[in-house]
């Protein structure tokens, strides 16, 4: 059957998961739904100590199984040491056929494969996933399906029950003994513990793991005593250096900053672009160089920003620090700067429910004026890719990508047209992960298209007549009569994952990549 | 044009390609192994093996380690490989079967 991207899912796919095709942006919207509970063990006796003595001892505590669901977050980015020191010794104790459930899994997890190999995890449910992980299910080395979901996607299916957690392991810079968690104070800093909230809202079991006890009570707690079961204390949860990677040195590639131009000067020229406009913006080189002309901008016609919201960098912490932005709203810190900004009052930390969740009363990614984004492929249909590789490898993570999108009155992606060979503006993306209805303008350096279905946007930028527009099919064009139109990948039958759309219906399948 | 001997262009830079280029004794054999392979290697393929027909060499052993190079880079990088593995780069005949 085909869905509203026109993309193929096979029915034998519909009929395991349960799940149906993805029917458009609003189709869930308004439609009852019921939330799910967790199972808990009160503590009531005063007597209960929460520490344990290993991960082992927690595990047996928490009745680990085969067939459990097991939980990460994933603040601590390419410097986690969490979910390969847990994995490893579920792996120890014989246990198969996990279930991971991960805001995202990268680089630093491929100590998994080995696991994946041999029937200790049988499904993987996760933003996304890179290197070896990637590689092993894209060949078909995982024996269920790989769901990517986005990190709103996430908050729902663990919310709804769809996901059923039984026990979440939350890093946490800093604990006390009886379970208040912070995401500051400790050895290993990630700032924020956003995207483990729901995790202590829903799992059955929660486990907190820290290199840093403190003194009863951890307060504020970002994750709080009441959700917590058992705190481990080990000798290292995260590498800094590698937690805080987003720091990096202005770009000085000169066709990052043209599309960096590009992209602020359609801000600036469309009409949401006023006192108290609300922002979000990546961790790439040209959107954190666009933020930087913006915020020229803004000084010059003294236009503040409302809110700005995301995974944060320095740049956008400094426009609330110069007292150009009111309010940040905190999901992520992707450098030690947006960690210290988090002593300003008026920057909060917001769960992952609250930032993008499509299935509660509103998120705030629904109040967003202009996101700001990246994409591996953008199609002439403008549906973009985040998660496949144009070889077919799974290489990526959704992310809040088809959140914020959606969101956003207008979503802009930044994509250069050619990556090497290889034309990121082309007629079919390899996978879809975002709906092409939820994007609006597309920046590439050889110029900049808006979606017909937008009509406001094209006669704002006309009109001001300040970059190269173009229609998408011709920058598909242009990209094609440089490097020659690509072969389309060839895939195995074996379905080895799902790209899940924000309302839990299904965007696209990943198949078995085929050997050359 | 008779491969005389064996000869190397190109690098392994990206967006370049490295053409090796060795005598043989009968037919073309030619060798890919690239970093867009699933998309370009046909391509990369067809533009090779027309570039030696255009050269005139009819036997030889050919290895491209693609990097992600243009048709135009592939043709030049072969070309090079060539005149050197047939100690021909003295007396090329530019705007001849150099296009």
């Amino acid at each position: 059957m085909k869905n509203a991207v026109g993309r193929e899912i096979p029915e034998e796919i519909i009929e395991i998961t349960g799940k149906e095709p993805f029917q458009g942006n609003y189709y869930r919207d308004d439609k009852p739904i019921t939330l799910h509970g967790p199972t808990i063990r009160p503590v009531m006796n005063n007597q209960k100590s929460k520490l344990v003595g290993s991960i082992r001892e927690a595990l047996e505590k928490c009745e680990a199984h085969d067939g459990m669901t097991v939980s990460f977050h994933h603040h601590f980015r390419e410097g986690d040491l969490i979910v390969n020191m847990v994995m490893k010794e579920i792996h120890d104790m014989g246990l198969k056929d996990i279930r991971i459930c991960a805001s995202s899994l990268g680089k630093a997890h491929s100590a998994l494969v080995p696991m994946i190999e041999d029937g200790t995890i049988t499904n993987i449910e996760s933003s996304g996933v890179r290197g070896g992980i990637g590689e092993a299910i894209s060949k078909g080395k995982l024996k269920g399906l790989a769901i990517m979901r986005s990190h709103g996607g996430r908050v729902r299916s663990i919310a709804t029950g769809e996901s059923h957690i039984d026990i979440a392991f939350i890093g946490a810079p800093t604990a006390d003994d009886y379970g208040n968690l912070r995401g500051i104070g400790g050895k290993a800093d990630c700032g924020v513990l956003s995207y483990a909230i729901v995790d202590g809202n829903h799992a059955d079991h929660c486990v907190a793991i820290t290199d840093c006890l403190v003194p009863y009570p951890n307060f504020p707690a970002h994750i709080s005593q009441t959700k917590v079961d058992y705190v481990c204390v080990v000798d290292e949860i995260g590498i800094p250096s590698k937690i805080a990677t987003g720091a990096a040195k202005p770009t000085t590639d000169q066709r990052k900053l043209l599309m960096a131009q590009y992209c602020t000067d359609v801000v600036v020229n469309t009409p949401w672009f006023k006192d108290g406009f609300s922002y979000q913006t990546g961790v790439g080189g040209a959107s954190i160089a666009s933020t930087q002309y913006l915020a020229d901008i803004m000084r010059e016609r003294n236009i503040r920003m409302g809110f700005g919201v995301g995974g944060l960098t320095k740049a956008m912490c400094k426009l609330l620090e110069d007292g150009m932005a009111d309010v940040m709203l905190d999901v992520q810190d992707f450098d030690l700067d947006a960690v210290k900004s988090l002593k300003n009052v008026n920057h909060h930390r917001i769960p992952a429910a609250v930032y993008a969740n499509p299935l509660n009363k509103g998120a705030v990614v629904n109040k967003l004026d202009y996101v700001v984004l990246a994409s591996l492929e953008v199609d002439v249909h403008f549906n973009c890719n985040v998660v496949v590789g144009s070889d077919g490898m799974i290489t990526g993570a959704q992310g809040g990508h088809p959140d914020t999108a959606q969101g956003a009155k207008c979503a802009i992606v930044i994509c250069p047209l050619l990556q090497g060979r290889i034309p990121a503006i082309c007629t079919d993306v390899t996978t879809v992960t975002t709906p092409g209805e939820s994007i609006d303008v597309v920046v590439t350096d050889y110029g900049v298209a808006v979606n017909p279905a937008r009509p406001d946007i094209l006669k704002a930028l006309k009109e001001a007549d300040c970059v190269p527009l173009k229609t998408i099919e011709e920058l598909r064009d242009i990209a094609y009569s440089i490097v020659g139109e690509p072969d389309k990948v060839e895939f195995e039958d074996r379905i080895v994952g799902i790209i899940e759309a924000r309302d839990g219906t299904i965007m696209d399948v990943v198949r078995q990549i085929k050997e050359v | 044009m008779e491969i005389k001997k064996t000869a190397v262009a190109g690098t392994l830079e990206s967006s370049d390609c490295m053409v090796t280029v060795e005598p043989a004794k009968k037919g073309i054999e030619l060798e890919l192994e690239s970093a867009v392979i699933r998309q370009y290697g046909r391509q990369i393929r067809k533009v090779a093996l027309a570039t030696l027909k255009r050269l005139g060499v009819r036997n030889a052993r050919v290895s491209i380690v693609d990097k992600g190079a243009l048709d135009c880079t592939i043709k030049a990088r072969v070309e090079c490989a060539v005149m050197r593995a047939a100690e021909h780069e003295g007396r090329i005949n530019w705007g001849g079967m150099i296009k």
